[in-house]
């Protein structure tokens, strides 16, 4: 039913008493009204802008959240409102659409902010009335474009498992993700030039021999231009060929105008190698050489203002045809008559009206040879008709075509600039957010520096180091710390992730540590701590992450095995521990050989690494800033 | 709409009712406003707050406060999407429009509404008559009937269950004649009406149907 005129139905109900005398049967029965409610005033808080409307009005559409018992959820007991955590700006249109029964959409908006608040309150986008409804679709149907632009961008995203099919494949597709594909586009561009060139250069007259006179450069040196072109087509049939290989999808690549451009440019010489020797069909032949010039074509993949030409052509289609129904029409005409006001005159040209085409064509688009003239009176009264209408017709569909062209390459040079701002934008945005991801990691190493500090006892230490999290920041961390306890896994940051890869790549070792003594130690020493620090502080991050408050993070301990140089104390302590050392590896299998691999580095400066060992006995294990740390290589 | 305003507006002017014309060339803007609330209160049997209900839902699908035979049409026409209801909203309009001026304003509106609603039986009756009387003179001829009863059976459209035949309506026509027509002189007068209507049970049940849709 129309909700729209839902405040009408008590009348039409009413009316339905003119049916009543006529009717020979009993009427069913009328459903009671039970909740017979006043109409009241609801009020409807949206930010703090109070809007107040009847409950009828509201009620008009039952099937959107004011309408229905949805929004009840949002009724606030003691205000005695319903509050919505919305734009106010944007509500008052979806309330005028109760009111009025029409939905407009107002220009100065956003469309996309608009659509999330129509999607929110739940009415469909298709019922805006018709003043605005074009507005709201062309805004749509814009900003589609512009997300479909940028989602290709991500395209050119290296993903990081890509078979080195696929590699060329992009290679071929953007020249400039590679310096290999930059090199390979510019060498078949410059053969495209020289293959062209060449083309046209053949049938130059090149000077005389002494028998013979003027020849064009081709038949005088054949060798040459035939060795030129062999050397081009073997560029490009290897390009092809290659390009068929890389592509995805291979059916869908053979049909694409771009592949059968390359096929026509070298066919032709194919087809000539394979047919030298038969004559009757060398006439065809030489046609065939006219494909040579398809070659030009290739240039579009390098001109992409070429492909914005294409494709303008392509969208105008209906114009272009319709430029060309609507010229045939009049040069038809205008032959007609031409012939028959030029039949009269002796010596006349116009001898058919085929023939008449020729003269109407020219006259039409202004370009007058003079091979044809009319001599009659009629005939140049009609003649000044044709040319002049000649003009007009043409001039029609001529701004359409404009147009487009001009939308497209706005539009082109548009997608440009935002590709090119796209980069700066990402990494800004990324910075910004690299922030809040390094905040669990941040935080567990202050939390883990602030366990370690409260067991040695400084006080001034400990406060310089907490940091003010707050509630919500805590808790997402718990609930990131909780997930890493269930999966026995941690999180670690993009560099140590990509340097552990590296480093497992290089060596992997199990766990074969305690037969290296000069191991035992240091890997006791991690791993003692480790456990050691299980037991008293239950609620410790895992115990592979080191307070280290340094740029280096904690996971690079755990890729390497660190001896803290003239310390031999700390061997013996954690001797006692080595054998719990291999339930921890085996419990922790960590990314990769984590525990048990190493690199030979030299020390790091800026390691103030309290390295474990702070755990076991508190001041001396005290790392100094400046320790020399040496990372032994598992071999 | 603020309650308060209305009422403030309507008791400071109790018998404004303006009716400003413009030219017959322009386009015309009748605006017409109703009497005062409290004298529709007398002359129907709406409380205050029901016609306060009924005016706004008026003013909201005709802000101009008068409604013409498309508009009354156009909305009848949305309750009944399958069949044909312009017949029916006409001779509806023709019963709503009490003074025959072509338009229906509130106070028609409201009064119809009244007598259908609370009226008692009789004037039910004596209304529902007026609609089938075409031309008001007092009597339903065979022809005033057919075109009410097609008016009546174009309502269902085209696709119902068992599927319409052509002469529904007539047969319909017929046994309602044989029914009310006592006297079988052709017509049927409002007392032959009234009589067998309240002789009938079903009608009389269903008269009193629609007692509570306000």
């Amino acid at each position: 039913m129309a909700t729209g005129v839902a405040a009408w139905l008590p009348f039409a109900r009413a009316a339905a008493i003119g049916w009543m005398p006529v009717a020979n049967c009993p009427m069913p029965v009328a459903p009671r009204d039970n909740s017979k409610r006043q109409d009241e005033l609801i009020i409807l808080n949206v930010s703090g802008r109070r809007f107040q409307t009847w409950r009828t009005t509201l009620d008009r559409y039952p099937d959107t959240l004011l309408g229905s018992s949805e929004k009840d959820f949002f009724y606030n007991e003691e205000t005695k409102e319903y509050f919505f955590d919305r734009d106010p700006d944007a509500f008052r249109s979806i309330l005028n659409f109760y009111r009025t029964g029409k939905l407009h959409y107002p220009r100065h908006e956003c469309i996309s902010a608009y659509d999330e608040e129509l999607t929110f309150f739940g009415i469909i986008p298709e019922i805006i009335g018709d003043c605005c409804y074009e507005e709201y679709k062309d805004r749509k149907r814009e900003n589609l474009e512009r997300l479909q632009d940028d989602q290709e961008e991500n395209k050119d995203m290296k993903m990081p498992n890509m078979n080195f099919r696929e590699t060329m494949w992009r290679a071929f597709e953007n020249p400039h993700t590679s310096t290999m594909a930059l090199v390979f586009y510019y060498v078949t561009g410059f053969f495209i030039a020289i293959s062209v060139i060449t083309n046209v250069v053949e049938t130059v007259p090149c000077g005389s021999t002494a028998n013979q006179k003027d020849m064009p450069c081709g038949e005088r040196y054949t060798v040459a231009f035939f060795c030129m072109d062999t050397a081009c087509v073997m560029i490009f049939t290897v390009e092809y060929l290659m390009r068929l290989f890389a592509a995805p999808s291979r059916y869908r690549f053979m049909r694409s105008v771009m592949s059968i451009i390359d096929v026509v440019a070298i066919l032709p010489y194919y087809i000539g190698l394979v047919m030298t020797n038969n004559e009757d069909v060398s006439g065809a032949f030489v046609t065939l050489r006219v494909f040579r010039v398809f070659r030009i074509f290739k240039f579009s993949r390098h001109s992409q203002g070429l492909r914005i030409l294409g494709y303008t052509l392509k969208s105008c289609a209906s114009e272009l045809g319709f430029l060309l129904f609507s010229l045939t029409m009049a040069i038809i005409i205008f032959a007609t008559v031409m012939f028959y006001a030029e039949k009269g005159s002796s010596s006349s040209k116009f001898t058919s009206i085929p023939a008449s085409f020729w003269y109407t064509i020219v006259t039409m688009t202004t370009l007058g040879y003079g091979d044809m003239v009319p001599k009659t009176i009629a005939g140049k009264i009609f003649g000044s008709i044709c040319s002049l209408s000649g003009v007009l017709v043409i001039a029609l569909p001529v701004p359409v075509i404009v147009s487009n062209f001009s939308r497209i390459y706005h539009q082109n040079q548009r997608a440009d600039k935002r590709r090119a701002q796209k980069k700066a934008r990402l990494a800004r945005i990324r910075i910004a957010k690299s922030g809040s991801a390094n905040a669990f990691l941040q935080s567990k190493r202050n939390g883990l520096l602030n366990e370690l500090l409260e067991l040695t006892g400084t006080e001034e230490d400990e406060q310089k180091l907490t940091k003010s999290t707050s509630l919500l920041e805590s808790q997402h961390h718990h609930l990131l710390h909780c997930l890493e306890k269930t999966t026995a896994h941690e999180f670690v940051d993009e560099q140590m992730y990509e340097q552990n890869c590296l480093e497992t790549a290089l060596q992997t070792y199990p766990s074969r540590s305690p037969s290296i003594s000069s191991h035992d130690s240091s890997v006791g020493t991690c791993c003692g701590r480790r456990v050691k620090r299980n037991t008293p502080l239950p609620n410790a991050s895992t115990p592979s992450a080191h307070p280290i408050p340094t740029h280096q993070g904690p996971l690079q301990e755990l890729s390497a095995i660190h001896i803290q140089c003239g310390d031999p104390p700390s061997h013996s302590t954690s001797r006692s521990n080595l054998n719990l050392k291999t339930d921890d590896s085996g419990r922790i299998n960590c990314k990769g050989g984590r525990i048990t691999t190493a690199i030979i580095s030299l020390p790091t400066p800026p390691a103030l690494t309290p390295d474990g060992d702070g755990l076991h006995g508190p001041p001396q294990r005290r790392p100094s800033a400046g320790t020399n740390i040496v990372k032994v290589s598992a071999l | 709409m603020n309650l308060v305003t209305n009422n403030h507006f309507v008791s400071l002017s109790p018998s404004l009712h303006a009716g400003s014309i413009a030219d017959e060339g322009e386009l015309s803007t009748v605006c017409y406003r109703p009497e005062g609330l409290d004298r529709l209160v007398q002359q129907t049997k709406f409380s205050k707050k029901e016609l306060q209900v009924l005016y706004r839902g008026f003013k909201n699908e005709c802000p101009s406060g008068v409604v013409n035979e498309e508009t009354f049409k156009n909305i009848y026409s949305q309750f009944f999407p399958q069949g044909d209801s312009s017949m029916y909203a006409h001779f509806l309009f023709e019963a709503f429009d009490t003074h025959n001026n072509g338009s229906v304003s509130f106070e028609d509106f409201v009064i119809s509404l009244s007598i259908i609603l609370r009226g008692s039986i009789t004037d039910k009756l004596n209304w529902a008559f007026n609609l089938y009387d075409l031309n008001k003179d007092g009597c339903i001829t065979r022809e005033e009937m057919t075109d009410i009863m097609h008016s009546i059976y174009d309502m269902m459209g085209k696709y119902t269950y068992p599927s319409m035949k052509d002469s529904a309506p007539m047969d319909h026509v017929d046994s309602f004649f044989q029914k009310m027509d006592k006297n079988n002189d052709g017509v049927v007068t409002i007392e032959e009406f009234l009589e067998t209507c309240q002789k009938d049970e079903n009608i009389m049940q269903s008269m009193h149907m629609f007692d509570n849709v306000i």
